[in-house]
């Protein structure tokens, strides 16, 4: 059990978990305490001592199951009662139909094992084999299910609030189905392969750290992410702020205090200083190739905008708009979707010309830029070879107090092809490599 | 070393129902291992899933005083370990006047002029005690420093006396809402317990016993109900304390049974925000204004 426990530290650290020398030490002592074949309060024992996050917790409870199994038999006699028993898919259907309606999360988990068994395996040569998720959800098609489920809710005459109540429980359930039908497939390719050979592709990567510019990343997840970081981001910089410098002595309230002490000051208090609050400009590049990053970025300087006296935000393509008004309600979702349907960005063809949109910027709004304003652009730097104009975005980058440009591609990538990276990076305070929240967080953290 | 305060996982949910804390497996799994292992527990979770209840319902179960410290920008040392009592300490060397300094020094720096603050007073209490940590993520980042050496060594180190041990270990339970990240250092010492949202299950049995007189069928329709809405991305989520305020309002009002328009008139008892309303109502097909 050592030798596991040790290999599960080594799997978290690689998957990016920080797991101190000491709390593996506790970890130890805390099995001791434990009966180590129940295996439920096993996992809260180890989760209780590695982990200190809960954002670390679903990569934790993967990597677990691969190390610690999920308590069942070998693979191999499932796989027989499985061809013997010769469940038929519409069995397997009917059960999980069943067992949907009813909540059973028992039965689910032990229809998914059944499942994986029986649809789940690819045939391979010898040894070579493998299980596979997709597979099973293939075969079961939970989508139609909850087609039929819900057009069964819909038939009888409960009332469109319940019939709602329904349907996410529904949902949830499936969900938890899916999960556990993954859960089991990786159990199994962990026994033939051991668990290393599944670790390192199984844990996915922290909201944080994904990528802005992949397709892969889960929306879901990144939005998620982004209220709670704000927040945290929020109560960072405040107190920054606050301590960052001292005014000067403030004689009333130091022999106030001294009063307690018989008019011998102990303690001295100082005024606080106004902090420096930036009037923040955001231009953002929300043309395809980069839109996705362009939302979050905005998402996130919104939620934010205690922070600053003034924020005010652009959109553009080949086209430039202010998009400050869909923000002032609190829920940034809605506010992108409308700014995407209702801005006016586009005016050509589509295609993002930062030359042009920067002239226009410095027309348009080049007054309101002061010595207060710290400006940012987001967006990839391609011109798609049209002109440039770094003059023009130089004459801004003069007047405002800071000018950032957050760049989410690869600096690898910057300058090939149609990117005007250095050119526009050299008239600019900085242009920052942004791929994923983690550095946009620490951009606004270090710059705002 | 202490006598541990439970003999097992089983005893630790059977006492803490008693003290009116409905745990589950994992819950008190880890406060089965804060006890044995002596270690701070760290309780983590959204606003109101009873993270304070939590130690409430421990020092109810092992019949000890809760020493409460309240976290807030600006407790520092002063207000969290002990003070000196610079009042007590003019009078004496005013009224000794003639004695030598060195006496007067040693005099005043011993323990009838020190301040007792929550954490040193859980310290030196004889008497086993519960210190709860409360809103840790409130403290100011120099100030959960101070709390370091009291979490490992159980100890508090004053510069004027020498180190103070702790008679007796407390149980120290930490609650945080994540406002911010706690430091390395500070997690390295806890055990980690995350509560969140509970399980339609558990929330029911919350219900049933919280709000006494609910009929059992209308509990269940309310903790689905709350489920539902949970799944929602809302700026604040209903919590569990909410779950309970609105089931009692329902209760109060003489509902039997939810339909639409009760839950539109009572959904401002769950939702505190006109923006998750509105979502709320439209998730769940009322019809506007009806409220």
């Amino acid at each position: 059990m050592l030798a596991r426990l040790l290999e599960l530290t080594h799997a978290l650290r690689d998957a990016g978990i920080p797991v101190a020398i000491s709390e593996s030490i506790d970890a130890l002592d805390a099995v001791r305490h434990i009966d180590p074949t129940n295996r439920e309060p096993f996992r809260s024992a180890l989760a209780a001592t590695m982990i200190k996050d809960q954002a670390q917790r679903p990569a934790f409870d993967t990597l677990f199951d691969l190390y610690f199994g999920t308590g069942r038999g070998p693979a191999g006699d499932e796989d027989r009662d499985a061809a013997e028993g010769g469940t038929t898919r519409d069995e397997l259907l009917g059960e999980l139909l069943a067992a949907l309606r009813a909540g059973d999360d028992a039965a689910l988990r032990d229809i998914a094992r059944r499942a994986v068994g029986r649809f789940g395996r690819l045939e391979g040569t010898g040894s070579r084999e493998w299980y596979s998720n997709y597979e099973v959800l293939r075969t079961l098609d939970p989508n139609t299910l909850l087609e039929r489920l819900q057009a069964e809710i819909d038939e009888t005459d409960l009332s469109p609030l319940e019939v709602q109540v329904l349907r996410d429980e529904f949902e949830r359930r499936m969900r938890a189905f899916r999960a556990a039908v993954l859960a089991d497939t990786r159990r199994r390719v962990a026994e033939y392969r051991g668990p290393e050979a599944v670790a390192s592709y199984a844990v996915r990567p922290l909201p944080e750290d994904l990528n802005f510019l992949s397709a892969t990343a889960d929306m879901a997840d990144l939005r998620r992410a982004i209220r709670p970081l704000a927040r945290k981001l929020a109560t960072r910089i405040a107190l920054k702020r606050r301590h960052a410098r001292r005014g000067q002595l403030d004689i009333r309230r130091t022999i106030r205090h001294s009063l307690s002490t018989g008019g011998v000051p102990f303690d001295t208090s100082f005024k606080h200083r106004a902090p420096h609050r930036p009037e923040l400009f955001i231009l953002c590049d929300v043309s395809s190739s980069v839109a996705r990053f362009a939302r979050f970025a905005l998402m996130l300087t919104h939620a934010l905008s205690a922070q600053f006296s003034r924020v005010r935000s652009f959109a553009f393509v080949d086209a430039i708009d202010e998009v400050t008004r869909f923000f002032e309600h609190e829920d940034f979702v809605a506010a992108v979707d409308r700014m995407n349907e209702e801005a006016s960005v586009v005016w050509d063809d589509g295609h993002s010309d930062y030359g042009s949109i920067i002239e226009r910027f410095l027309e348009l709004y080049g007054r309101d830029v002061g010595p207060k304003a710290t400006l940012l652009i987001l967006g990839d730097a391609r011109t798609n070879y049209r002109a440039r104009r770094a003059e023009a975005l130089k004459e801004l980058a003069d007047r405002a107090h800071h000018t950032y440009w957050l760049n989410p591609e690869p600096i690898s990538d910057w300058d090939t092809g149609d990117s005007a990276a250095s050119e526009y990076a050299a008239v600019v305070d900085q242009m920052i490599e942004v791929r994923n929240l983690r550095q946009l967080e620490d951009f606004i953290e270090r710059r705002l | 070393m202490d006598q541990p305060r439970f003999t097992g996982v089983d005893e630790v949910i059977g006492r803490l129902e008693t003290a009116g804390y409905l745990a589950d497996d994992s819950i008190a799994t880890v406060v089965h291992l804060a006890d044995r292992l002596a270690k701070p527990l760290l309780v983590e979770g959204p606003a109101g899933v009873g993270k304070t209840e939590l130690a409430k319902a421990v020092a109810h179960a092992i019949g000890s005083p809760i020493v409460r410290l309240q976290c807030y920008e600006g407790v520092d040392e002063s207000k969290a370990l002990y003070e000196w009592n610079y009042k007590k300490q003019l009078l004496r060397i005013q009224a000794g006047q003639d004695s030598s300094w060195d006496e007067l020094s040693e005099d005043i720096f011993s323990e009838p002029f020190l301040l007792e603050r929550p954490v040193l007073k859980a310290i030196r209490s004889t008497e086993p005690v519960v210190l709860l940590i409360d809103e840790v993520d409130k403290l100011d980042f120099e100030a959960e420093a101070l709390l370091l050496e009291v979490l490992s060594d159980w100890q508090i180190t004053i510069p004027e006396m020498g180190t103070l041990a702790a008679t007796r270990l407390p149980f120290v339970v930490l609650t945080s809402n994540n406002e911010r990240e706690l430091s390395e250092a500070l997690k390295r010492r806890c055990l980690y317990l995350y509560l969140d949202y509970p399980t339609v299950e558990r929330e029911k049995e919350i219900v049933l016993r919280k709000v006494p007189n609910i009929h059992a069928t209308l509990a269940e329709q309310v903790v689905r109900l709350v489920a539902s809405i949970r799944e929602l991305e809302l700026k604040k989520a209903p919590s569990i304390a909410e779950t309970l305020d609105w089931a009692q309002t329902l209760l109060h009002l003489d509902i039997q049974a939810l339909d639409d328009t009760t839950v539109d008139r009572t959904l401002p008892v769950l939702l505190k925000f006109q923006s998750d309303l509105e979502k709320a109502r439209t998730h769940l097909k009322l019809t506007p204004g009806a409220g």
